[in-house]
């Protein structure tokens, strides 16, 4: 009896929704371009307008099909997907969860607004119609939140992703000498993807020897220095050679007082010691010439 | 290939047939008086702790007969596995490709003759 009576009356807003539907939309929009003028330029009138009217649709499609006593319901998959489409589009242009929410939200009051009309002759009946709009609207509201949170968090991870491939790139100082300069804390993560980036490139450019530079490491502690030897060890599977350059006195200092191991590995102060001693093994030098000017130059 | 034996492992290994290889190895290495062994293992792309420390056993009975051992061609993702497994193999020689081995066996062989006839002058003959 319960059960008949709500579905009958979430149909009557359904029926309610399709005769009104485009005043409610006039209404809808119209809360919405009054918030609009304090959320800066993050989202346009066009936008918002095209919007409203697709999940304005879709929510009336899925009453008409569904009584709404639950959003997880396969009636209501396309106003999700609707309804995720525009959360994502709003996050990625830089608004706020609570500014994504307030989306479903400002629906609230033109919806409230029709029910009251049409209802003014049966208060009970008015009441519960409120109650069962506005827990749609809050189930879809939370539904924004968390669909805007996602995606924020997508784009840190992706972020996160592009860092530290930007972070960790191997260049070829001369034939069969490469630089690896590091910048930045090694973790067990990062660490992982500098020793495949350097012994991809050691394959590829059959590099003998492979300076790891790190000038730009703020702290060297056991763990990072276990990382290192580990790359280091990696390489010399390969059969590579490996320097350290770019140790700053304190971490020299730091080094020894933590008992690390650094025997095995030939570290130099400076990058260009380093190269100097690349150079050597590989049985090449500099020497001076008359300088030449380029073209360009002049 | 002269006084170097040249090992290509083409297939992946399991441990049966690590322990066959080890045990060829060692009596070719007293058959044919090899003076440097190459083990090439560009194609082999799984590897196990028992594989790592074959490879080093392999390296440590050629030295006790009296030959350098060069393990070349390994692949990154074996090299990473290797380390992750805490094998770094301290006691073999590396290269990257076959002729980088080759050479690396040449410079140290020729090193250790020329510091034989040094010594002893007289014993040129045996």
């Amino acid at each position: 009896m319960e059960k008949s009576k709500t579905e009958s009356d979430a149909r009557s807003l359904a029926s309610l929704l399709a005769r009104n539907q485009a005043q409610v939309l006039e209404r809808w929009r119209s809360s919405l371009l009054a918030d609009l003028a304090s959320r800066g330029p993050a989202i346009t009138e066009s936008d918002l307008n095209r919007q409203s009217g697709q999940f304005l649709a879709a929510l009336r499609g899925a009453l008409e099909r569904d009584n709404g006593a639950s959003i997880q319901g396969s009636a209501w998959d396309q106003t999700r997907g609707i309804l995720t489409e525009i959360s994502r589009e709003q996050a990625r242009r830089g608004a706020t969860s609570s500014e994504v929410a307030t989306f479903i939200f400002s629906l609230k009051e033109a919806l409230f607004g029709l029910v009251q009309t049409e209802f003014a002759d049966d208060p009970q009946r008015m009441a519960r119609e409120v109650w069962n709009t506005s827990n749609i609207l809050d189930r879809l509201g939370l539904l924004t939140t968390d669909i805007a949170l996602k995606s924020r968090e997508e784009t840190i991870l992706r972020q996160q992703k592009e860092m530290l491939e930007l972070s960790t790139p191997v260049v070829k100082l001369w034939t069969g000498i490469l630089a690896l300069p590091l910048i930045g804390t090694l973790d067990s993560e990062r660490t992982q993807v500098v020793m495949e980036s350097l012994l991809d490139e050691i394959v590829r450019t059959e590099a003998g020897i492979a300076i790891i530079d790190i000038t730009g490491v703020p702290t060297v502690d056991t763990l990072v220095a276990q990382h290192l030897l580990k790359t280091v060890a990696a390489a010399r599977l390969m059969g590579a050679e490996c320097i350290i350059s770019g140790i700053r006195p304190q971490i020299a200092s730091t080094i020894v007082h933590l008992g690390v191991d650094l025997g095995g590995v030939s570290t130099k102060a400076t990058l260009a010691d380093a190269f100097a001693m690349a150079l050597l093994r590989s049985g090449l030098g500099v020497c001076r010439t008359e300088p030449r000017r380029t073209s360009s130059g002049q | 290939m002269g006084e170097f034996l040249l090992v290509t492992v083409q297939v992946d290994m399991h441990d049966r047939l690590a322990m066959t290889l080890q045990e060829d190895l060692t009596e070719k290495i007293v058959g044919s008086h090899a003076r440097g062994v190459l083990i090439d293992i560009s194609a082999l792309d799984v590897v196990d702790s028992f594989i790592g420390r074959m490879l080093g056993n392999i390296a440590s009975m050629s030295r006790v007969l009296d030959a350098e051992t060069v393990v070349v061609g390994m692949r990154p993702a074996v090299a990473i596995t290797l380390v992750e497994l805490g094998l770094a193999l301290p006691g073999i020689r590396t290269a990257l490709s076959v002729e980088r081995g080759m050479e690396l066996l040449r410079a140290g062989i020729s090193a250790n003759q020329l510091s034989v006839i040094e010594a002893n002058p007289d014993d040129r003959h045996s």
